[in-house]
């Protein structure tokens, strides 16, 4: 069972970094690939999103570089001092290399510097912060920069109007005194195809096929696009993120209607109230961020504890995180902050913002 | 469980629909408020009333809400 506690490891600060342009789904634009099945009134009632931050030039990379840098002037950190880059994104720069060494440069961190990537989507932060944690509290790596978040897909074309770009970024520090981070992680890949790019992986080599549209429940894809399974997904997100909670407050023996807030992946309002539902939670301590930005796949948690939390958070409190989704893979963390933590603000980026780092 | 009432539980998920003269026959893909959106709303309401986890292609599948009924019984 993947239950797992750091010791020795404090959340330092967040941040997060946003495309200044603003998408409606009340009025669509020519980009955004609606479906024919409903209105946009009656998509904006279920999923809550009613605009995201979109891009046509910006990368993940790029919202998650923007918002290091603020981040590091926030903290007050010597670069110097940064041993550790993780960065979680299904939407890398390129294929290869890994977009953290892209990262290492362009934030000018120490050549003794862990860099590496890790492919996972909507349980995204919960397992970067696990893993990261792992390499921080032995002492080894001191300061650390977990970045998490997704942009502008691989293939130019239509994009789909519940999601929205975020480069986030969780500041990690090596602590004597922090409380511990308590996780529960899990995975079901008999669920591989409920949120899926068929082509362009090794399994499916791109072809000229690749790019044949085909008409999937009320739109047109190809297969370079990710397409989801509404109703699997929903139904996964509804079970599993209330068990995972409950079987992590069994593990360590806590009552998780202890937490002063509870931030869950933002996948959308229908699905997030069912579960605040399930588990009992006083809605007041659930903060939401998808009405503003959309479903941010891994980065709609810290998204939301950034751009939601920054006033509560100038107290100690403790926190209960779920992310779930794409994999299907879920994750849930018990954390408390300290009286130290540094919030910025939201950090937005023009287009023109981008990474010199093209060949 | 009942046919009867879960004919009504499905039905009080249609907002702009009469559903007085829902029944297990109604062929519910028919009706013109049915959309994938309501099919996330029945697969609460199932969670919720009979704690039956639904798959979309259980609700894709079903024609009529008794098949549907008839789907959430065998999980039961």
């Amino acid at each position: 069972m993947a239950f797992l506690e750091f010791k020795n490891v404090r959340i330092a600060g967040m941040a997060a970094g946003v495309p200044k342009h603003v998408s409606s789904n009340l009025h669509p634009e020519l980009n955004d690939n609606v479906s024919s099945d409903y209105s946009p009134e009656d998509f904006i009632a279920t999923t809550g999103v009613k605009e995201r931050r979109t891009s046509s030039t910006l990368c993940t990379s790029d919202l998650c570089y923007g918002a290091a840098e603020r981040l590091i002037a926030d903290l007050g950190w010597d670069k110097k001092d940064i041993e550790g880059i993780l960065f979680v994104s299904q939407t890398p720069d390129y294929i290869l290399p890994a977009t953290a060494c892209i990262l290492q440069d362009r934030l000018g961190l120490s050549k003794d510097c862990y860099a590496t990537d890790m492919s996972i989507g909507c349980s995204g932060w919960l397992y970067g912060l696990s893993s990261l944690a792992a390499l921080v509290n032995s002492g080894g790596i001191k300061k650390a920069l977990l970045m998490v978040g997704d942009a502008k897909g691989r293939v130019k074309g239509k994009m789909n109007p519940l999601f929205g770009s975020a480069g986030t970024v969780t500041a990690l520090e090596y602590s004597a005194n922090a409380t511990s981070l308590l996780f529960h992680l899990g995975t079901d890949g008999s669920g591989f195809d409920a949120i899926i790019t068929p082509d362009g992986g090794s399994r499916n080599q791109i072809t000229e096929s690749s790019f044949q549209y085909y008409e999937y429940e009320g739109k047109k894809l190809h297969r370079l696009q990710s397409r989801m399974k509404g109703m699997d997904v929903f139904s996964f997100g509804i079970t599993t993120a209330p068990k995972s909670i409950k079987k992590l407050s069994e593990h360590f023996g806590l009552d998780y209607q202890d937490a002063d807030y509870y931030v869950f992946h933002q996948a959308n309002l229908k699905m997030n109230n069912f579960i605040v539902k399930k588990l009992k939670l006083d809605s007041s301590k659930v903060p939401n961020s998808l009405h503003l930005f959309g479903n941010t796949n891994g980065a709609s948690i810290p998204m939301t504890i950034v751009t939601q939390l920054k006033e509560q958070l100038r107290e100690p409190r403790k926190l209960l995180c779920c992310g779930f989704g794409v994999g299907l893979s879920w994750g849930t963390v018990l954390f408390e902050t300290d009286n130290n933590i540094i919030i910025s603000d939201l950090v937005e980026l023009e287009d023109s913002e981008t990474s010199t780092y093209v060949v | 469980m009942e046919l009867n009432e879960f004919v009504a539980k499905f039905a009080d998920l249609f907002e702009d629909t009469d559903t007085s003269n829902f029944s297990g026959a109604t062929d519910f893909r028919d009706n013109d408020e049915w959309s994938s959106l309501i099919g996330l709303s029945v697969i609460a309401m199932v969670d919720e009333e009979y704690d039956v986890a639904l798959k979309g292609d259980d609700v894709k599948k079903a024609k009529t809400i008794e098949d549907l009924f008839n789907t959430v019984k065998s999980k039961m």
